[in-house]
Protein backbone atom coordinates (compact mmCIF):
# COMPACT_ATOMS: atom_id res chain seq x y z
CA UNK A 1 0.00 0.00 0.00
CA UNK A 2 1.15 3.56 -0.85
CA UNK A 3 1.21 5.45 2.63
CA UNK A 4 -0.98 8.58 1.27
CA UNK A 5 -0.66 10.52 4.54
CA UNK A 6 3.42 10.24 4.54
CA UNK A 7 3.49 11.68 0.97
CA UNK A 8 0.97 14.45 1.84
CA UNK A 9 4.09 15.40 4.81
CA UNK A 10 6.41 15.10 2.43
CA UNK A 11 4.40 17.35 0.15
CA UNK A 12 3.49 19.80 2.65
CA UNK A 13 7.23 19.98 4.12
CA UNK A 14 8.69 20.28 0.37
CA UNK A 15 5.91 23.49 -0.10
CA UNK A 16 6.95 25.08 3.27
CA UNK A 17 10.63 24.51 2.74
CA UNK A 18 10.49 25.86 -0.95
CA UNK A 19 8.03 28.82 -0.42
CA UNK A 20 9.05 29.88 3.51
CA UNK A 21 5.41 28.85 4.20
CA UNK A 22 4.31 27.68 7.77
CA UNK A 23 3.13 23.97 7.33
CA UNK A 24 -0.38 25.09 8.99
CA UNK A 25 -0.70 27.81 5.89
CA UNK A 26 -0.75 24.55 3.54
CA UNK A 27 -3.85 22.92 3.44
CA UNK A 28 -4.99 20.50 0.78
CA UNK A 29 -7.40 23.31 -1.30
CA UNK A 30 -4.59 25.75 -1.22
CA UNK A 31 -3.40 26.96 -4.79
CA UNK A 32 0.05 27.48 -5.79
CA UNK A 33 -1.06 30.87 -8.29
CA UNK A 34 -3.84 31.89 -7.06
CA UNK A 35 -2.50 35.85 -7.99
CA UNK A 36 -3.63 36.70 -4.78
CA UNK A 37 -1.78 37.86 -1.28
CA UNK A 38 0.40 34.66 0.01
CA UNK A 39 -2.01 33.16 2.84
CA UNK A 40 -3.58 30.50 3.71
CA UNK A 41 -5.80 30.18 0.20
CA UNK A 42 -2.61 30.58 -1.80
CA UNK A 43 1.12 29.61 -2.11
CA UNK A 44 1.80 33.00 -3.94
CA UNK A 45 4.06 31.77 -6.73
CA UNK A 46 4.83 32.37 -10.23
CA UNK A 47 5.13 30.02 -12.99
CA UNK A 48 9.15 29.81 -12.14
CA UNK A 49 8.38 28.95 -9.09
CA UNK A 50 6.23 26.05 -9.68
CA UNK A 51 8.19 24.80 -12.58
CA UNK A 52 10.75 24.65 -9.79
CA UNK A 53 8.77 22.89 -7.38
CA UNK A 54 7.80 19.87 -9.95
CA UNK A 55 11.59 19.69 -10.27
CA UNK A 56 11.26 18.77 -6.47
CA UNK A 57 8.73 16.75 -6.35
CA UNK A 58 10.85 14.81 -9.17
CA UNK A 59 13.88 14.50 -7.08
CA UNK A 60 12.07 13.62 -3.84
CA UNK A 61 9.59 10.92 -5.69
CA UNK A 62 11.59 9.84 -7.98
CA UNK A 63 9.30 10.35 -10.71
CA UNK A 64 9.09 12.05 -14.14
CA UNK A 65 5.87 14.87 -14.43
CA UNK A 66 5.62 15.66 -17.87
CA UNK A 67 4.60 19.24 -18.34
CA UNK A 68 1.38 18.15 -19.81
CA UNK A 69 0.62 16.90 -16.83
CA UNK A 70 2.62 19.75 -14.42
CA UNK A 71 -0.24 22.29 -16.26
CA UNK A 72 -2.55 20.44 -14.97
CA UNK A 73 -2.03 20.95 -11.38
CA UNK A 74 -3.41 23.69 -9.46
CA UNK A 75 -4.26 22.47 -5.82
CA UNK A 76 -1.84 21.14 -3.20
CA UNK A 77 -3.95 17.88 -3.29
CA UNK A 78 -3.61 18.02 -6.97
CA UNK A 79 0.19 17.40 -6.26
CA UNK A 80 -0.75 15.06 -3.51
CA UNK A 81 -3.20 12.75 -5.51
CA UNK A 82 -0.67 13.25 -8.60
CA UNK A 83 2.10 11.37 -6.61
CA UNK A 84 -0.34 9.09 -5.66
CA UNK A 85 -1.41 8.04 -8.98
CA UNK A 86 2.17 7.77 -10.36
CA UNK A 87 3.63 5.95 -7.11
CA UNK A 88 0.05 3.45 -7.44
CA UNK A 89 1.16 2.90 -11.18
CA UNK A 90 4.38 1.76 -10.38
CA UNK A 91 4.28 -0.42 -8.31
CA UNK A 92 1.00 -2.29 -9.95
CA UNK A 93 3.65 -2.29 -13.05
CA UNK A 94 6.32 -3.99 -10.61
CA UNK A 95 3.70 -6.44 -9.25
CA UNK A 96 3.19 -7.33 -12.88
CA UNK A 97 6.75 -7.99 -14.38
CA UNK B 1 20.51 81.24 -26.10
CA UNK B 2 22.12 78.48 -24.42
CA UNK B 3 20.30 76.50 -22.39
CA UNK B 4 22.00 75.85 -18.70
CA UNK B 5 23.02 72.59 -18.46
CA UNK B 6 21.34 70.22 -15.67
CA UNK B 7 24.41 69.36 -13.09
CA UNK B 8 24.25 66.29 -11.36
CA UNK B 9 24.65 65.50 -8.22
CA UNK B 10 25.51 62.30 -5.49
CA UNK B 11 23.08 62.11 -2.55
CA UNK B 12 23.22 58.89 -1.32
CA UNK B 13 26.08 56.31 -1.10
CA UNK B 14 26.27 52.62 -0.24
CA UNK B 15 28.70 49.48 -0.75
CA UNK B 16 29.67 46.17 0.65
CA UNK B 17 33.46 45.69 0.00
CA UNK B 18 36.30 43.55 1.54
CA UNK B 19 36.38 46.10 4.65
CA UNK B 20 33.20 46.53 5.42
CA UNK B 21 28.97 46.12 5.06
CA UNK B 22 28.45 49.82 4.90
CA UNK B 23 30.31 53.56 4.05
CA UNK B 24 31.51 53.67 7.33
CA UNK B 25 33.13 50.47 7.69
CA UNK B 26 34.74 51.12 4.26
CA UNK B 27 35.69 54.79 4.65
CA UNK B 28 37.31 53.88 8.17
CA UNK B 29 39.36 51.07 6.93
CA UNK B 30 39.98 53.48 3.83
CA UNK B 31 41.72 56.45 6.25
CA UNK B 32 43.46 53.75 8.67
CA UNK B 33 44.98 52.38 5.69
CA UNK B 34 43.59 48.68 6.37
CA UNK B 35 43.60 45.74 3.83
CA UNK B 36 40.66 43.83 3.32
CA UNK B 37 42.77 40.94 1.41
CA UNK B 38 43.07 37.59 2.98
CA UNK B 39 43.17 33.77 2.41
CA UNK B 40 39.95 32.84 0.36
CA UNK B 41 37.71 30.98 2.63
CA UNK B 42 34.04 30.52 0.23
CA UNK B 43 35.81 27.13 -1.33
CA UNK B 44 38.93 25.03 -1.37
CA UNK B 45 41.41 26.97 -3.05
CA UNK B 46 44.49 23.70 -3.17
CA UNK B 47 44.39 23.43 -6.69
CA UNK B 48 44.80 26.76 -7.39
CA UNK B 49 48.02 28.92 -8.05
CA UNK B 50 46.87 32.18 -6.09
CA UNK B 51 44.47 31.19 -2.87
CA UNK B 52 43.80 34.85 -1.63
CA UNK B 53 41.52 37.74 -2.72
CA UNK B 54 39.23 40.56 -1.23
CA UNK B 55 35.89 38.69 -0.20
CA UNK B 56 33.00 40.42 1.17
CA UNK B 57 33.35 38.92 4.84
CA UNK B 58 30.80 37.88 7.38
CA UNK B 59 27.97 38.61 4.59
CA UNK B 60 24.70 36.83 5.21
CA UNK B 61 21.73 37.84 2.80
CA UNK B 62 18.86 36.30 4.93
CA UNK B 63 20.10 38.96 7.28
CA UNK B 64 18.67 41.50 4.54
CA UNK B 65 15.89 39.21 2.56
CA UNK B 66 13.25 36.13 3.18
CA UNK B 67 14.67 32.84 2.56
CA UNK B 68 13.30 32.70 -0.45
CA UNK B 69 14.28 35.65 -2.38
CA UNK B 70 18.10 35.12 -1.06
CA UNK B 71 17.68 31.57 -3.20
CA UNK B 72 16.55 33.77 -6.20
CA UNK B 73 19.39 36.42 -7.01
CA UNK B 74 23.13 35.27 -7.30
CA UNK B 75 25.42 36.72 -4.79
CA UNK B 76 26.28 39.73 -6.72
CA UNK B 77 22.54 40.84 -7.33
CA UNK B 78 22.69 40.03 -3.34
CA UNK B 79 25.31 42.85 -2.94
CA UNK B 80 23.55 45.24 -5.31
CA UNK B 81 20.72 45.39 -3.66
CA UNK B 82 21.94 45.67 -0.24
CA UNK B 83 24.60 48.68 -1.27
CA UNK B 84 21.04 50.52 -3.00
CA UNK B 85 19.47 49.80 0.39
CA UNK B 86 22.05 51.91 1.86
CA UNK B 87 22.77 54.47 -0.99
CA UNK B 88 19.11 54.97 -0.50
CA UNK B 89 18.49 55.54 2.78
CA UNK B 90 21.10 57.39 2.76
CA UNK B 91 19.87 59.95 0.45
CA UNK B 92 16.33 60.16 2.20
CA UNK B 93 14.35 59.59 -0.83
CA UNK B 94 10.89 58.58 -0.79
CA UNK B 95 10.42 56.63 -3.75
CA UNK B 96 6.35 56.72 -3.47
CA UNK B 97 6.25 60.49 -3.55
CA UNK B 98 8.58 60.59 -7.02
CA UNK B 99 7.33 60.13 -10.07
CA UNK B 100 8.11 56.52 -11.40
CA UNK B 101 9.20 57.17 -14.77
CA UNK B 102 11.91 59.64 -13.75
CA UNK B 103 13.64 57.48 -11.28
CA UNK B 104 15.96 54.76 -12.91
CA UNK B 105 18.82 52.08 -12.30
CA UNK B 106 22.26 51.94 -14.98
CA UNK B 107 24.33 49.33 -13.30
CA UNK B 108 27.68 47.92 -13.96
CA UNK B 109 29.07 44.47 -14.26
CA UNK B 110 31.66 42.78 -15.52
CA UNK B 111 30.80 39.59 -15.33
CA UNK B 112 27.16 39.28 -13.52
CA UNK B 113 25.86 35.80 -11.73
CA UNK B 114 29.18 33.84 -12.37
CA UNK B 115 28.65 31.33 -9.13
CA UNK B 116 25.00 30.70 -10.41
CA UNK B 117 26.29 29.68 -13.99
CA UNK B 118 28.91 27.31 -12.58
CA UNK B 119 26.80 25.27 -10.23
CA UNK B 120 23.67 25.43 -13.11
CA UNK B 121 26.20 23.98 -15.87
CA UNK B 122 27.70 21.86 -12.96
CA UNK B 123 24.05 20.44 -12.88
CA UNK B 124 23.50 20.20 -16.20
CA UNK B 125 26.85 17.97 -16.73
CA UNK B 126 26.08 15.55 -13.59
CA UNK B 127 21.85 15.84 -13.79
CA UNK B 128 21.36 16.42 -17.27
CA UNK B 129 19.51 19.09 -18.92
CA UNK B 130 16.04 18.64 -17.56
CA UNK B 131 17.54 19.33 -13.76
CA UNK B 132 18.71 22.50 -14.93
CA UNK B 133 17.15 24.97 -12.60
CA UNK B 134 14.62 27.90 -13.97
CA UNK B 135 16.11 30.36 -12.32
CA UNK B 136 19.28 29.96 -13.49
CA UNK B 137 18.92 32.48 -16.02
CA UNK B 138 16.97 35.04 -14.13
CA UNK B 139 19.96 34.67 -11.78
CA UNK B 140 23.29 34.89 -13.96
CA UNK B 141 22.47 37.38 -16.66
CA UNK B 142 24.41 40.73 -16.27
CA UNK B 143 21.19 42.83 -16.32
CA UNK B 144 19.63 40.66 -12.82
CA UNK B 145 20.76 43.12 -10.33
CA UNK B 146 19.65 46.94 -12.30
CA UNK B 147 16.26 44.53 -13.37
CA UNK B 148 16.12 43.73 -9.12
CA UNK B 149 16.95 47.14 -7.91
CA UNK B 150 14.10 48.55 -10.30
CA UNK B 151 11.35 45.65 -9.44
CA UNK B 152 11.88 46.61 -5.31
CA UNK B 153 11.68 50.24 -5.99
CA UNK B 154 9.07 50.68 -8.32
CA UNK B 155 11.88 52.67 -10.47
CA UNK B 156 10.19 52.57 -14.22
CA UNK B 157 12.60 55.63 -15.70
CA UNK B 158 16.04 54.20 -17.67
CA UNK B 159 17.01 50.54 -16.75
CA UNK B 160 20.24 49.58 -18.30
CA UNK B 161 23.21 47.60 -17.64
CA UNK B 162 27.02 48.18 -19.02
CA UNK B 163 29.46 45.74 -18.94
CA UNK B 164 33.04 46.53 -20.54
CA UNK B 165 34.94 44.07 -17.66
CA UNK B 166 36.95 46.57 -15.35
CA UNK B 167 35.72 50.19 -16.38
CA UNK B 168 31.80 48.85 -15.87
CA UNK B 169 30.81 50.78 -13.04
CA UNK B 170 32.21 53.97 -14.02
CA UNK B 171 30.68 53.62 -17.46
CA UNK B 172 27.71 53.01 -15.93
CA UNK B 173 27.76 56.21 -13.62
CA UNK B 174 28.71 58.31 -16.63
CA UNK B 175 25.47 57.17 -18.55
CA UNK B 176 23.58 57.61 -15.31
CA UNK B 177 24.67 61.18 -15.66
CA UNK B 178 23.77 61.68 -18.82
CA UNK B 179 20.52 60.57 -18.60
CA UNK B 180 19.65 62.68 -15.55
CA UNK B 181 21.56 65.73 -17.84
CA UNK B 182 19.48 64.71 -20.90
CA UNK B 183 16.10 65.12 -18.92
CA UNK B 184 15.46 61.69 -19.04
CA UNK B 185 15.28 60.99 -15.31
CA UNK B 186 15.99 63.04 -12.24
CA UNK B 187 16.79 60.29 -10.21
CA UNK B 188 19.68 57.51 -10.95
CA UNK B 189 20.23 54.23 -8.98
CA UNK B 190 24.13 53.86 -10.42
CA UNK B 191 27.58 52.28 -9.46
CA UNK B 192 28.20 48.24 -10.08
CA UNK B 193 28.30 45.21 -8.41
CA UNK B 194 30.62 41.58 -8.70
CA UNK B 195 30.96 38.29 -7.31
CA UNK B 196 33.41 36.72 -9.58
CA UNK B 197 35.76 34.92 -6.41
CA UNK B 198 34.32 32.01 -7.45
CA UNK B 199 36.46 28.87 -8.85
CA UNK B 200 36.11 29.86 -12.65
CA UNK B 201 37.03 33.81 -12.13
CA UNK B 202 39.90 32.70 -10.60
CA UNK B 203 41.16 30.36 -12.66
CA UNK B 204 40.31 32.26 -15.48
CA UNK B 205 42.49 35.39 -14.02
CA UNK B 206 45.34 32.84 -12.80
CA UNK B 207 45.48 32.12 -16.46
CA UNK B 208 45.38 35.21 -17.73
CA UNK B 209 48.39 35.91 -15.65
CA UNK B 210 46.78 39.22 -14.12
CA UNK B 211 46.97 38.43 -10.51
CA UNK B 212 49.27 38.72 -8.00
CA UNK B 213 50.32 35.21 -6.92
CA UNK B 214 51.87 36.57 -2.91
CA UNK B 215 50.03 33.94 -1.27
CA UNK B 216 52.51 34.20 1.89
CA UNK B 217 51.35 37.95 1.98
CA UNK B 218 47.81 38.65 0.91
CA UNK B 219 47.59 42.23 2.54
CA UNK B 220 50.69 43.13 1.14
CA UNK B 221 50.35 41.89 -2.66
CA UNK B 222 48.15 45.00 -3.88
CA UNK B 223 50.62 47.20 -4.11
CA UNK B 224 50.16 49.62 -6.90
CA UNK B 225 53.33 51.66 -8.28
CA UNK B 226 55.30 49.42 -6.22
CA UNK B 227 58.65 47.79 -7.71
CA UNK B 228 57.58 44.67 -6.43
CA UNK B 229 54.12 44.41 -7.51
CA UNK B 230 53.40 41.27 -9.72
CA UNK B 231 49.48 41.77 -10.59
CA UNK B 232 45.88 42.57 -9.29
CA UNK B 233 44.07 40.94 -5.89
CA UNK B 234 40.46 39.16 -7.35
CA UNK B 235 37.95 40.86 -4.97
CA UNK B 236 34.45 41.34 -5.08
CA UNK B 237 31.22 43.99 -3.90
CA UNK B 238 29.31 46.62 -4.66
CA UNK B 239 29.30 50.75 -4.84
CA UNK B 240 26.42 52.39 -5.71
CA UNK B 241 25.53 56.00 -5.57
CA UNK B 242 21.87 57.65 -6.01
CA UNK B 243 22.30 60.47 -8.38
CA UNK B 244 19.72 63.71 -8.47
CA UNK B 245 19.33 66.49 -10.52
CA UNK B 246 20.72 69.52 -8.87
CA UNK B 247 17.32 71.17 -8.12
CA UNK B 248 15.68 68.34 -7.26
CA UNK B 249 17.85 67.67 -4.34
CA UNK B 250 18.00 71.58 -3.21
CA UNK B 251 14.32 71.49 -3.45
CA UNK B 252 14.48 68.68 -0.94
CA UNK B 253 17.32 69.55 0.83
CA UNK B 254 19.16 67.09 0.43
CA UNK B 255 22.52 66.24 1.93
CA UNK B 256 25.29 66.56 -1.44
CA UNK B 257 28.12 65.00 -0.82
CA UNK B 258 29.61 65.91 -4.69
CA UNK B 259 28.44 66.58 -8.26
CA UNK B 260 29.55 64.83 -11.46
CA UNK B 261 30.51 67.33 -13.34
CA UNK B 262 31.76 64.94 -16.17
CA UNK B 263 33.01 62.13 -17.85
CA UNK B 264 35.47 60.84 -20.39
CA UNK B 265 34.98 57.40 -22.79
CA UNK B 266 37.65 56.35 -25.24
CA UNK B 267 38.48 52.83 -26.13
CA UNK B 268 42.73 51.86 -26.75
CA UNK B 269 41.78 49.87 -29.98
CA UNK B 270 45.24 48.57 -28.79
CA UNK B 271 45.25 44.68 -27.28
CA UNK B 272 41.95 42.78 -25.66
CA UNK B 273 43.55 42.99 -22.01
CA UNK B 274 47.26 45.55 -21.72
CA UNK B 275 46.87 48.70 -21.91
CA UNK B 276 48.03 50.82 -24.70
CA UNK B 277 51.87 51.41 -23.81
CA UNK B 278 51.99 55.28 -23.75
CA UNK B 279 48.34 55.18 -21.98
CA UNK B 280 46.81 57.16 -25.05
CA UNK B 281 43.20 56.21 -24.81
CA UNK B 282 43.60 56.74 -20.58
CA UNK B 283 45.11 60.11 -21.53
CA UNK B 284 42.38 61.16 -23.95
CA UNK B 285 39.75 60.02 -21.36
CA UNK B 286 41.19 62.46 -18.63
CA UNK B 287 41.37 65.28 -21.50
CA UNK B 288 37.94 64.48 -21.95
CA UNK B 289 36.58 64.20 -18.25
CA UNK B 290 37.95 67.59 -17.89
CA UNK B 291 36.62 68.99 -20.70
CA UNK B 292 33.21 67.67 -19.91
CA UNK B 293 33.80 69.46 -16.26
CA UNK B 294 34.84 72.81 -17.88
CA UNK B 295 38.19 72.76 -15.94
CA UNK B 296 41.43 73.15 -16.77
CA UNK B 297 44.01 70.41 -15.97
CA UNK B 298 45.95 72.27 -13.46
CA UNK B 299 42.98 72.93 -11.22
CA UNK B 300 42.72 69.06 -10.75
CA UNK B 301 44.06 68.42 -7.36
CA UNK B 302 43.66 64.78 -7.07
CA UNK B 303 42.90 61.53 -9.00
CA UNK B 304 41.72 57.77 -7.70
CA UNK B 305 44.05 56.05 -9.80
CA UNK B 306 42.48 52.45 -11.67
CA UNK B 307 46.04 51.73 -10.12
CA UNK B 308 45.12 47.86 -9.91
CA UNK B 309 48.77 46.77 -9.57
CA UNK B 310 49.72 44.96 -12.54
CA UNK B 311 53.64 45.49 -13.78
CA UNK B 312 51.96 47.44 -17.01
CA UNK B 313 48.60 49.11 -16.11
CA UNK B 314 50.53 51.36 -13.53
CA UNK B 315 53.10 52.07 -15.62
CA UNK B 316 50.60 52.95 -18.36
CA UNK B 317 48.53 55.39 -15.86
CA UNK B 318 51.57 56.87 -14.86
CA UNK B 319 52.46 57.74 -18.47
CA UNK B 320 48.83 59.00 -19.55
CA UNK B 321 48.82 61.18 -15.76
CA UNK B 322 51.78 62.71 -16.92
CA UNK B 323 50.46 63.07 -20.97
CA UNK B 324 47.68 65.02 -19.48
CA UNK B 325 48.86 67.09 -16.90
CA UNK B 326 52.64 67.50 -17.80
CA UNK B 327 54.91 69.45 -15.06
CA UNK B 328 50.99 70.07 -12.58
CA UNK B 329 51.33 66.01 -12.67
CA UNK B 330 54.21 66.57 -10.01
CA UNK B 331 51.67 68.47 -7.92
CA UNK B 332 48.67 65.91 -8.68
CA UNK B 333 47.76 63.79 -5.32
CA UNK B 334 46.91 60.17 -6.73
CA UNK B 335 46.28 57.12 -4.67
CA UNK B 336 44.95 53.56 -5.32
CA UNK B 337 41.99 52.22 -3.27
CA UNK B 338 42.81 48.67 -4.74
CA UNK B 339 45.63 48.50 -2.49
CA UNK B 340 43.31 48.06 0.27
CA UNK B 341 40.35 46.22 -1.38
CA UNK B 342 41.79 44.73 -3.86
CA UNK B 343 39.92 44.58 -7.78
CA UNK B 344 36.00 44.78 -7.46
CA UNK B 345 36.56 44.56 -11.79
CA UNK B 346 33.12 45.79 -13.13
CA UNK B 347 32.23 46.83 -9.15
CA UNK B 348 35.66 49.36 -8.86
CA UNK B 349 34.79 52.29 -10.37
CA UNK B 350 31.57 52.08 -7.97
CA UNK B 351 33.23 51.88 -4.67
CA UNK B 352 36.21 54.40 -6.12
CA UNK B 353 33.26 57.00 -6.78
CA UNK B 354 31.99 56.16 -3.16
CA UNK B 355 35.60 57.10 -2.17
CA UNK B 356 35.88 60.16 -3.85
CA UNK B 357 32.33 61.66 -2.69
CA UNK B 358 33.38 60.89 0.63
CA UNK B 359 37.41 62.01 0.39
CA UNK B 360 35.53 65.50 -0.99
CA UNK B 361 33.27 65.33 2.42
CA UNK B 362 35.62 64.70 4.93
CA UNK B 363 38.71 66.73 3.55
CA UNK B 364 40.47 63.28 3.67
CA UNK B 365 43.03 61.51 0.93
CA UNK B 366 42.93 57.62 1.45
CA UNK B 367 46.73 56.32 0.89
CA UNK B 368 48.00 53.85 -1.47
CA UNK B 369 49.21 51.06 0.61
CA UNK B 370 51.77 48.53 0.29
CA UNK B 371 53.57 51.26 -1.18
CA UNK B 372 57.14 50.64 0.05
CA UNK B 373 59.51 51.12 -2.97
CA UNK B 374 58.00 53.08 -5.58
CA UNK B 375 58.96 51.55 -9.17
CA UNK B 376 60.91 54.91 -9.64
CA UNK B 377 63.00 52.90 -12.83
CA UNK B 378 59.62 52.75 -14.97
CA UNK B 379 58.45 56.13 -14.54
CA UNK B 380 56.05 55.67 -11.12
CA UNK B 381 57.17 58.65 -9.73
CA UNK B 382 54.04 60.73 -8.61
CA UNK B 383 52.66 61.36 -5.34
CA UNK B 384 50.42 58.71 -4.95
CA UNK B 385 50.28 59.40 -1.24
CA UNK B 386 51.97 56.20 0.04
CA UNK B 387 51.09 54.54 3.47
CA UNK B 388 49.35 57.24 5.15
CA UNK B 389 46.01 59.25 4.54
CA UNK B 390 46.54 62.61 3.80
CA UNK B 391 44.20 65.82 5.20
CA UNK B 392 43.38 67.85 2.48
CA UNK B 393 40.12 69.42 0.91
CA UNK B 394 39.97 68.87 -2.13
CA UNK B 395 37.32 70.33 -5.14
CA UNK B 396 38.26 68.99 -8.44
CA UNK B 397 38.81 65.06 -8.38
CA UNK B 398 39.31 62.45 -11.12
CA UNK B 399 38.42 58.54 -10.83
CA UNK B 400 40.15 56.24 -13.23
CA UNK B 401 38.91 53.38 -14.66
CA UNK B 402 40.05 50.42 -17.79
CA UNK B 403 39.20 47.27 -18.16
CA UNK B 404 39.83 44.39 -20.61
CA UNK B 405 38.77 45.11 -23.79
CA UNK B 406 40.92 48.55 -23.98
CA UNK B 407 37.72 50.55 -22.36
CA UNK B 408 38.42 53.82 -20.62
CA UNK B 409 36.29 55.80 -18.67
CA UNK B 410 37.08 58.69 -16.26
CA UNK B 411 35.15 60.77 -14.19
CA UNK B 412 35.49 63.95 -12.90
CA UNK B 413 33.78 64.86 -9.67
CA UNK B 414 33.37 68.33 -7.49
CA UNK B 415 32.97 69.52 -4.61
CA UNK B 416 29.66 71.75 -5.07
Amino acid sequence: MIDKQSIENRVIDLISEQFNTPRENIKRSTTFQGGGQAGADDIGADSLDVVEFIMEVEEEFDIQVPDTDAEKIRTVGDVIDYIVAKLEERKTQEQQT
Amino acid sequence: MVTQRRRVVITGLGTVNPLGLSCAEYWRGLVNGQSGIARLTSFDTSQFKVQFGGEVKNFNPEAYFDKVSVRKIDRFTQFALVAAEEAIRDSGIDFSRENPFRCGCILGSGIGGLKEFESGHETLLSKGPTRVNPFVIPKMIVNSAAGNISIRYGLRGPNTTVSTACSSAAHAIADACTAIRCNYADIMITGGSEAAVTPMGLAGFIACRALSERNDDPAGASRPFDKDRDGFVLSEGAGILVLEEYEHAKARGANIYAEIRGAGNTADAYHITQPHEEGLGAAEAMRAAIRDAQWNPDEVQYINAHGTSTPLGDVAETKAIKLVFGEHARKLMISSTKSMIGHLLGASGGVEAVACALSIRYGVLHPTINLEHPDIESGCDLDYIPNVAREVRVKKVLSNSFGFGGHNCCLALGAV
